[in-house]
């Protein structure tokens, strides 16, 4: 019984510890879809194709041209910002006045789009990268190398992220129009090119955010639909926009998902993470950190 | 149109619709507009809530309910789909109730409200992926061949008499659909969707009156399921449940236009005859191709024409009908001076 218990410890902190780790992508996909909606009031249901794609560029460019994974990386992040400007460009631009279900619903549209780009262009096979990196063991626990590393590469991008926003010009104006929209365009900025500058940087986060999912899943037309849903989720229970609550409920969900997963199927994680979400919807609309009024 | 040409437009083109397979009798034809039928009741059903600002991505789920409770009946317990489909109907319409009366009560609105149904409908996909030595996963489900009488068991072989059922359930919601559009609660919920806090200090009851339309939808759209359930006879988690559906149900509404009675019936014939022309057309190269028509269509029909196909047509048709909401704000103006 005493070297049940033992192992059961062990098993419950490698669950604890990887969720951890897991929460740290999920910040960062949080992140910057919270940064979209801060700033532009608009929410890209079509966020995760954004990372598929990056996800399919990675692939490309190491696998078929050989690239080497690091300077792969930059390229994708590049091209994915690119994406979300073009986004905001062409489709939210033209829907600013427009009902914000229009602008949700359209961001929709463009997720069929993205999905269905993916599927004629690359088909639907599973493809991943093969680099498989080595597994940390440490003590009887095992973590995987593509986790930790992603979970520093997410922290240094939350990092840097908020560097720029307090410590430049453009940062500071950009967390300005989150707060008053009409009175900044008098303040002598232009909103629409610090919207454009947002989506992209909200792109780029996806970019980077695809670069490290590459290493653990594999690449397919509908991955978006797993981790996308997720993200939304989490952004809603940590009050859209509010960027400390996002990156706090990032970590309770992975928590949920991986400790469900660890005494049944990582589905009933998912559903038991559903479930929590709901419930707190009820007990707080606002988001966790919200202030009751 | 007067209300007697009205009345005798829709007489004649109802003969005509159940008339249809006793003349013209092409297998293929029949099951492509048997699919139409379904797939406009649920889009149909979807646009009950759509039309009053209630944006749902959880209506997957209650369809999936619909299906996957009716089959699971049958295949485990025997329950004739008579009796399962009524089962299934109202468990997705309690948990409609469940997770709208809160939400209405707390007043989760706007994007918060179609993020919540979403997460609805991504827990009935989970919850039917995970119990899969139950209802098979996502390698889909098929409900037992009946053994012995055909029509308890709510299977029939002929296109015919699916048509007539289906056609008969389409109208059904055609029916719901009008007469909400001549009861009190239309106004009331036309009121809710345009300001909340004003139609409640109005006297309406915002929470029930939201909770009875989410409830109508909720329970058509299960009967959709369960009907595409006994008519497809397989159904798969991705096809009768989760985001894409709920999405479709969406965009087709929205194509339509999901302002007029049959606006998400147009949107149906529009987006399935779309599939299955780039389906035979590319043949098995089109995997994908008619999404992505959809998903451009999509985004410009959402730009350029936001009350569809059939809303604007009918807008164009005769202009001045209603009188513009400017003239509205005005009259407010005048009767409440100083605001």
């Amino acid at each position: 019984m005493q070297a049940f218990l033992d192992i059961f410890d062990i098993y419950l902190l490698e669950a604890v510890i990887n969720g951890i780790l897991l929460g740290g992508v999920l910040a960062l996909l949080a992140l910057g879809l919270n940064l979209i909606f801060g700033v532009i009031d608009v929410t890209w249901i079509c966020y995760a194709e954004l990372v598929m794609i990056g996800m399919y560029a990675m692939y490309f460019m190491v696998q078929y041209y050989g690239i080497s994974y690091f300077i792969a990386a930059p390229f994708t992040i590049l091209l994915v910002a690119i994406l979300g400007a073009l986004l905001h460009y062409l489709v939210i631009a033209p829907l600013l006045t427009a009902p914000p279900i229009n602008q949700l619903l359209a961001t929709g549209g463009v997720l069929f789009v993205l999905q269905s780009f993916a599927t004629v262009a690359f088909g639907i096979d599973f493809r991943n990268l093969g680099i498989r990196l080595p597994v940390l063991a440490f003590g009887d626990m095992n973590f995987s190398y593509a986790r930790l590393l992603s979970f520093l590469a997410a922290l240094v991008g939350m990092v840097a992220v908020y560097l720029f926003m307090t410590r430049t010009f453009t940062g500071t104006a950009i967390r300005a129009i989150s707060q008053d929209r009409q009175i900044m365009a008098l303040m002598g900025v232009d909103t629409k090119r610090i919207y454009l500058i947002t989506s992209a940087i909200g792109g780029g986060l996806a970019g980077l955010a695809a670069c490290l999912l590459v290493l653990q899943y594999d690449v397919h037309p509908f991955v978006g639909l797993s981790f996308g849903p997720i993200t939304f989720l989490i952004c809603v229970l940590g009050g859209l926009g509010n960027f400390i609550g996002g990156f706090i409920a990032a970590f309770v969900f992975a928590e949920i998902i991986s400790l469900g997963g660890l005494f049944s199927d990582l589905e009933w994680g998912y559903v038991l993470a559903f479930a929590f979400f709901i419930v707190m919807m009820f007990i707080r609309p606002a988001g966790l950190l919200a202030r009751r009024r | 149109m007067t209300g007697q040409g009205r009345f005798a437009a829709w007489g004649i083109g109802l003969a005509a619709l159940v008339a249809l397979p006793f003349v013209y009798r092409d297998p293929y034809h029949l099951h492509i507009l048997v699919l139409i039928l379904i797939w406009s009741f649920a889009y149909t059903s979807w646009s009950m809530m759509g039309r009053f600002g209630l944006v749902s991505l959880g209506h997957g789920g209650f369809m999936g309910i619909g299906a996957y409770v009716t089959a699971l009946l049958w295949n485990h317990l025997g329950l004739s789909p008579w009796i399962g489909i009524p089962i299934g109907m109202v468990a997705a319409g309690a948990l409609a109730l469940i997770v709208g009366y809160p939400c209405f009560r707390f007043r989760i609105t706007g994007h918060y409200f179609v993020l919540v149904t979403l997460a609805l409908s991504g827990i009935v996909l989970q919850v039917i992926t995970a119990t899969r030595d139950y209802t098979g996963g996502s390698l889909g489900y098929t409900p037992n061949r009946a053994s012995g009488n055909k029509l308890l068991a709510l299977q029939f072989d002929d296109k015919t008499t699916w048509y007539l059922i289906a056609l008969a359930v389409w109208l059904g919601g055609i029916v719901v659909w009008h007469l909400i559009d001549r009861s009190m609660s239309r106004y009331a919920l036309e009121a809710i969707s345009e300001d909340e806090d004003a139609a409640a200090a109005a006297g309406v009851n915002v929470t029930a009156e939201k909770l009875k339309i989410t409830l109508i939808s909720a329970l058509m759209t299960a009967l959709a399921g369960a009907i595409y359930c006994q008519y497809q006879m397989f159904i798969t988690p991705d096809t009768v449940s989760g985001i894409a559906v709920s999405l479709q149900m969406v965009f087709a509404a929205i194509v339509g236009g999901l302002f007029v009675s049959l606006g998400p019936t147009v949107g149906a014939v529009i987006t399935i005859l779309l599939a299955e022309t780039l389906r035979i057309g590319f043949g098995t190269r089109a995997v994908g191709w008619d999404n992505l028509v959809y998903g451009v269509l999509l985004v410009l029909f959402i730009i350029f024409l936001p009350k569809g196909i059939l809303g604007s047509l009918l807008d164009r048709l005769k202009p001045q009908r209603k009188v513009p909401r400017a003239h509205e704000q005005k009259a407010v103006q005048i009767a409440r001076p100083g605001t």
